[in-house]
């Protein structure tokens, strides 16, 4: 497994908008290359569209201390890349290759795991991640160490049993532990109307004894203060925080998925909301030249290219080693 | 004949003492040991900490020992608080949890069978923690105090699952299955929690994982058998003896991995296999032992291997209903009867 993805030397200067905005076009960039790859069938299997959640998956990423821990889901590319995953090994995984992050073993975006970055992995099941999450808040509580954990969850993993158990449980314990819930209006075909008779997931935060809010999950800015908020809430002993970061999933499920389901105007709707459009007319609005932001582009461009390039001639795993590794030895 | 017989286990130290303990007393002190021992070994469960110490007292005093964060009480949530476990070990802890009858361990099956299993082989991550399940019936505890789910984890890739029979066991697969890097199940016998005494060695005892034993030697049958069914095939190989039927008895110990050099070598001794289980025979551990046997042992047998377990039928609570449901000596008496006619 490779080691960390290092900014590229021009971009080591980039520091914070120009820096937010780079891992926003990186991920918009990749999940644009994999999607049409996956359109011209040069994929394998599924894939997930990133579009609409960049902004998420980037801003609580970047609010993340070295030492902090993530667990992420399927639709926080952004913020495996920003704790430093490289795309080249992303790919890799999506293509089933040995160079993935799971060498073949587990699917597309799936059990993107790696303790070296502070990631932790997910499964299929999901909400399963969150007692996980909570567990690795309770060992940092535990040994009285200044760490937080921060985890994702959609619209339709609120509805699951063991959403209320950990929320509930790490309420109790007041254990260092940050879930921002993804809520993108649509679990696979199922509209929020049928996965709950409220308004705002956050409104819960109170049900079960802890911080709650609800933020604009468009805006890179305003998830980023507020994540980072709630991390240093947690670290400094003052318990759990619900984040409800509102947005919308604007292609299907997954790849085979044409979600005809979700109504034309609602799209239009939130494509005036894009987080990239917003961040970058903000952007330009201050000052920040064009030029500069499509310098960016074209760097993201050349990353994106690259890991394609580097996955696509990787080695496909050996299935004589297909048993190996089920056990630690 | 006595248990430990088996010659493959590392002789204890000198100044090891045996004392008497209960099966109950020996899981307790191989907790303390490696609590003593390593401070990242904690405990976590329902009702387990404060000065309750578990629904058996299991983990009496150790809170007062260790204090509250490593001897951790939980809400009621068997899916968080082994998921909670899972993220605990992956940030290098060792915990332990009780779940408080095995049967609730089914409230736990995801983030057992799904997240812990698969990790490691899916990205690498380490899950070094161990399930305590206070298994098996007899005890009139009805349908949902008393089962013995096992063969549904050994079924799993990735876990690691024992089943002491006796306070010495119990003790050495604990610690060993604390000090394991790999998730582990721990079936404890409820019914020979405090029914059952015997010598159990002072100190760092490890019993290795993956090492069955031979209970008691024998050449004319080989009686395999795990967790509280061990006792009842000894009391039966008494009786059989009696009538000039030497039974070996060997005790699994592990049912995964299993081991498989032992169960070969008893069967070419004796040329008859029994296997016995307290759980449902259909799809139970023995039937994979019997089909492994027949395949690998088969020239060796001189009649098919047998299994004695429980009919496919919930556990009963009933007296007269449960003891016709659970195997125990007279069952396995009769059942070697035959298979020496045979």
């Amino acid at each position: 497994m490779s080691a960390d993805h290092a900014l590229p030397a021009s971009d080591e200067q980039l520091t914070g908008r120009l820096r937010m905005y780079y891992w926003m076009r990186l991920t918009r960039t990749f999940d644009e290359r994999m999607v049409s790859m996956w359109k011209q069938g040069r994929g394998v299997g599924a894939t997930f569209s990133q579009r609409g959640h960049e902004a998420i998956s980037v801003g609580a990423g970047l609010a993340l201390a070295p030492d902090d821990v993530v667990a992420p889901l399927h639709r926080d590319l952004g913020c495996y890349l920003v704790r430093g995953m490289a795309p080249d090994r992303i790919f890799g995984n999506l293509l089933g290759k040995a160079t993935g992050v799971t060498g073949g073993r587990d699917a597309n975006l799936h059990g993107l795991g790696d303790l070296s970055l502070g990631i932790i992995g997910f499964i299929s099941h999901i909400g399963l991640s969150m007692p996980v999450a909570l567990g690795a808040a309770v060992a940092f509580q535990q040994r009285a160490e200044t760490r937080a954990v921060l985890t994702f969850i959609g619209d339709g993993g609120t509805s699951t049993g063991v959403w209320h158990e950990t929320l509930n449980t790490a309420a109790v314990f007041g254990a260092p532990l940050v879930v921002v819930v993804e809520n993108n209006q649509y679990a696979f075909s199922t509209p929020l109307s049928q996965q709950m008779r409220v308004s705002d997931v956050a409104s819960r935060a109170e049900g079960y004894g802890m911080h709650g809010e609800i933020v604009d999950g468009n805006d890179v800015e305003v998830v980023y203060d507020a994540v980072r908020t709630a991390l240093e809430r947690a670290r400094s002993g003052g318990g759990p925080t619900l984040l409800e970061a509102k947005t919308m999933r604007m292609l299907g499920h997954a790849i085979h998925d044409g979600a005809e389901y979700v109504s034309a105007e609602l799209l239009l709707e939130w494509e005036q909301r894009d987080p990239l459009a917003i961040f970058e007319e903000r952007l330009l609005a201050s000052g920040v030249e064009g030029r500069d932001l499509r310098r960016i582009d074209r760097r993201a461009d050349q990353e994106i290219d690259a890991a394609i390039a580097a996955a696509e001639a990787a080695p496909l795993p050996d299935p004589s080693q297909m048993e190996r590794g089920v056990y630690v030895a | 004949m006595t248990t430990n017989a088996d010659s493959r286990l590392a002789p204890s130290g000198p100044e090891t003492i045996h004392r008497d303990l209960t099966y109950l007393e020996a899981i307790q002190e191989a907790l303390r040991v490696e609590m003593r021992r390593d401070p990242s070994v904690c405990v976590l469960g329902e009702d387990v900490g404060g000065t309750f110490g578990g629904a058996f007292k299991v983990t009496d005093g150790l809170a007062a020992e260790f204090g509250d964060a490593r001897v951790r009480n939980t809400p009621l949530c068997e899916l968080a608080y082994v998921g909670m476990a899972t993220g605990m070990a992956l940030m290098g802890l060792r915990p332990v949890v009780e779940v408080q009858f095995a049967d609730f361990i089914t409230s736990a099956f995801d983030s057992i069978v799904q997240f812990a299993a698969t990790t490691h082989y899916r990205w690498g991550g380490p899950v070094p923690w161990v399930i305590r399940a206070p298994s098996d019936g007899g005890i009139s505890s009805g349908p949902f105090h008393s089962q013995n789910p096992e063969a549904w984890f050994v079924h799993t890739p990735g876990l690691k699952v024992v089943a002491p029979s006796n306070p010495a066991d119990a003790k050495g697969l604990l610690i060993a299955s604390i000090r394991d890097p790999n998730p582990v199940i721990y079936f404890e016998a409820k019914p020979l929690y405090r029914s059952l005494r015997g010598e159990v060695p002072s100190g760092e005892h490890v019993v290795p994982i993956g090492r069955a034993s031979i209970a008691r030697s024998g050449s004319d049958v080989s009686i395999v058998a795990y967790g509280a069914q061990v006792r009842e095939a000894l009391g039966a190989a008494d009786r059989l003896a009696h009538e000039g039927i030497h039974a070996e008895v060997l005790d699994l110990r592990t049912l995964k991995p299993l081991d498989w050099e032992a169960i070969l070598a008893s069967v070419h001794r004796t040329s008859r296999v029994l296997i016995v289980h307290s759980a449902n025979r259909l799809a139970g551990v023995g039937a994979e032992l019997a089909a492994e046997i027949a395949e690998l042992a088969f020239e060796a047998l001189d009649a098919p291997p047998v299994r004695l377990g429980a009919p496919d039928t919930p556990t009963p609570f009933s007296p007269p209903l449960e003891e016709a449901f659970r195997p125990d000596a007279d069952k396995i008496v009769a059942a070697v009867r035959d298979l020496v006619r045979y």
